[in-house]
């Protein structure tokens, strides 16, 4: 099976340098697509249905549609590599061990988007892929593919540069993302206008995933067709899964995208280490709902997952066992998004914090059948609809699917506090 | 703490040469100067330890960015410290898969062998314990960072070692 995301990721390696990742097919999506017309290239991502990995699953080449025609101004590519949804751990992966893959998707992308400046906004604790991206685009300088005229195609000059954040989880969400790379505190814009209209200093600007970019040197080399036959059945492509908690192999995996949840927890992550249970996993991050051990045949795709009661979001499962307790997870998930929220919408800011409160109490005895009811009332108040952005309409699905899945667990919390160790 | 920012008696220092020239590098990545506030909040702090009041207003003029807004940007990021921290700054990473595997117990470790909890500091200004969200390494949980180094499947006993580590180096 092709893997074109990981096939040159060897673990325990140094990454490949310029000269053996041109040497291994690198750059040859740069040197194709500028015989392109970009117009073309935007059709073939969209054609080809590659969808946003950054958890939404909106689809690339659509996405990239919305930009209006060039008008002399700047135009931008943002690259959000700010991973920080807890238990996910993919584009740390991909930037770690091949930053020129990136990089190449970089340089089609914004040929594609006609933009010549993109920026790589970077979670600042990812020390190593710093290094490893600032080497690439060094690299990438120096043989000609960044600068002016690249690849020697005249007139289509870029420049990237690297951005290191220092840790906001909301700057995530790309609005924030853009406020945060102008300088300023990292709250969400109102949507419209998207930015792809009015972005990056209120220019035409595309944010995406670091994994979806990835994507594209395949794409844009080898055609629609062979990017759909990477998928199992009706699915299309590869992506990056994987598997966190109590499993024998924790680890992720370039995997073809339809697979389902049990081929990835058993055969990728070797199922549970001994002693202990499935009790439930998070499909996609901590802002995915619960999902139960008869959810497991489920292929892993956005459709089918969202058909079930969840979302695929980031499609690193994390495995809560028999041994964890579950209000004590969702405790800890809430304290994580009671922290994060950038305090801008009332129902996160203030409703956040009081979740985490009423969770303390569970865990300690003190709560009240009561506080189960406003528990439930809460996963309403800061559902979909009441807030600029998805940070807590995706705290309270964990929420939401825990108190569905383990109402008994809440209860016995009322009585008698925690009994898990 | 005090917030000296609104009083006049604080000054704004002198930037040294070596964080004005990584500035000045900086600001050739953006169209505006405002953009790099946090960039170079970072690299006073990355000289200074953590961003002192005379530093944030050293910076505020230099960019030439409101200090209220730059102390908005300031205070809003995890890994800004705008309070004295250790020589090195240890992050533990304490969200879900973490959590399962047991980062509780290694906090209660570092109350025991070096006496500090979460936002503390030794004694002797080596250590500062502060909880990191989700730091992206799920896999190889517990995981934590000392300064730009990051430690994975962590025990109790690999802290000991690592700590002797930082300790022998002085």
């Amino acid at each position: 099976m092709d893997k074109p995301l990981t096939k040159n990721i060897e673990i325990g390696r140094a990454p490949f340098d310029f000269k053996q990742y041109e040497a291994a097919g690198g750059y040859d999506s740069v040197r194709k697509v500028i015989k392109m017309e970009p117009g073309d290239v935007v059709n073939m991502v969209k054609d080809a249905g590659l969808g946003g990995r950054g958890g939404a699953g909106f689809n690339t080449g659509l996405k990239w549609s919305f930009v209006p025609p060039p008008d002399g101004g700047p135009r931008y590519l943002v690259i959000n590599g700010d991973e920080m949804e807890p238990g996910t751990f993919k584009d740390r992966l991909l930037i770690e061990h091949d930053p020129h893959l990136l990089i190449e998707g970089m340089i089609t992308t914004c040929y594609a988007l006609q933009a010549q400046t993109g920026y790589i906004f970077l979670r600042g604790e990812y020390t190593i892929c710093e290094e490893r991206l600032l080497q690439a685009i060094s690299e990438a300088y120096d043989n000609g593919m960044l600068g002016k005229n690249v690849a020697g195609k005249k007139g289509f000059d870029l420049d990237i540069y690297l951005h290191t954040s220092a840790g906001r989880y909301i700057c995530g969400e790309e609005t924030a993302l853009l406020n945060a790379l102008e300088g300023k505190r990292a709250n969400p814009r109102a949507k419209p206008p998207f930015p792809q209209v009015s972005g990056l200093w209120g220019r035409p600007t595309v944010v995406n995933n670091v994994e979806t970019i990835c994507n594209i040197p395949g794409i844009v080399a080898n055609g629609v067709e062979w990017y759909q036959n990477l998928g199992t059945g009706d699915f299309v492509g590869t992506r990056i899964s994987g598997v966190s908690g109590r499993v024998i192999n924790p680890g992720c995996w370039e995997v073809p995208v339809g697979i389902t949840f049990r081929e990835l927890l058993e055969d990728y992550a070797g199922g549970m280490q001994d002693g202990y249970e499935l009790k439930a996993f998070l499909p996609g991050g901590g802002s995915t709902d619960f999902l139960m051990p008869e959810h497991l045949d489920l292929p892993m795709d956005p459709g089918a997952v969202q058909k079930a009661g969840s979302r695929l979001g980031t499609s690193l499962i994390m495995v809560l066992d028999d041994k964890t307790c579950p209000v004590g997870c969702i405790r800890n998930l809430i304290k994580f998004f009671a922290h994060e929220s950038c305090g801008w919408c009332t129902p996160c800011r203030d409703g956040l914090p009081w979740v985490e409160h009423i969770l303390n109490k569970m865990e300690e005895g003190t709560g009240s059948l009561k506080d189960i009811d406003i528990l439930d009332e809460m996963t309403r108040y800061m559902g979909p609809g009441n807030t600029f952005c998805a940070l807590a309409p995706g705290a309270a699905e964990p929420l939401q699917s825990g108190l569905k899945y383990f109402m008994d667990e809440f209860k016995a919390h009322v009585e008698h506090g925690c009994s898990y160790n | 703490m005090n917030n000296l920012i609104a009083s006049t008696a604080v000054k704004a220092r002198e930037l040294t040469p070596e964080e004005i020239k990584e500035i000045e590098h900086e600001k050739t990545h953006y169209p505006y100067a405002q953009a790099v506030g946090l960039e170079a909040l970072k690299i006073v702090q990355k000289y200074q330890g953590w961003v002192s009041d005379e530093s944030l207003l050293a910076v505020s003029e230099y960019l030439d960015i409101p200090p209220d807004e730059l102390e908005g940007v300031a205070t809003f990021f995890n890994m800004i410290f705008r309070r004295p921290v250790g020589k090195n700054v240890i992050l533990l990473c304490d969200s879900v898969a973490c959590w399962m595997l047991g980062c509780d117990s290694l906090n209660e470790h570092f109350k025991k062998t070096l006496g500090i909890d979460y936002g503390e500091t030794t004694a002797d200004d080596m250590f500062t314990l502060i909880p990191v969200p989700c730091l992206g390494a799920c896999d190889r949980a517990p995981v934590m960072m000392i300064g730009r180094e990051t430690y994975y499947n962590l025990t109790t006993e690999k802290i000991d070692e690592i700590i002797a580590e930082y300790k022998a180096k002085g």
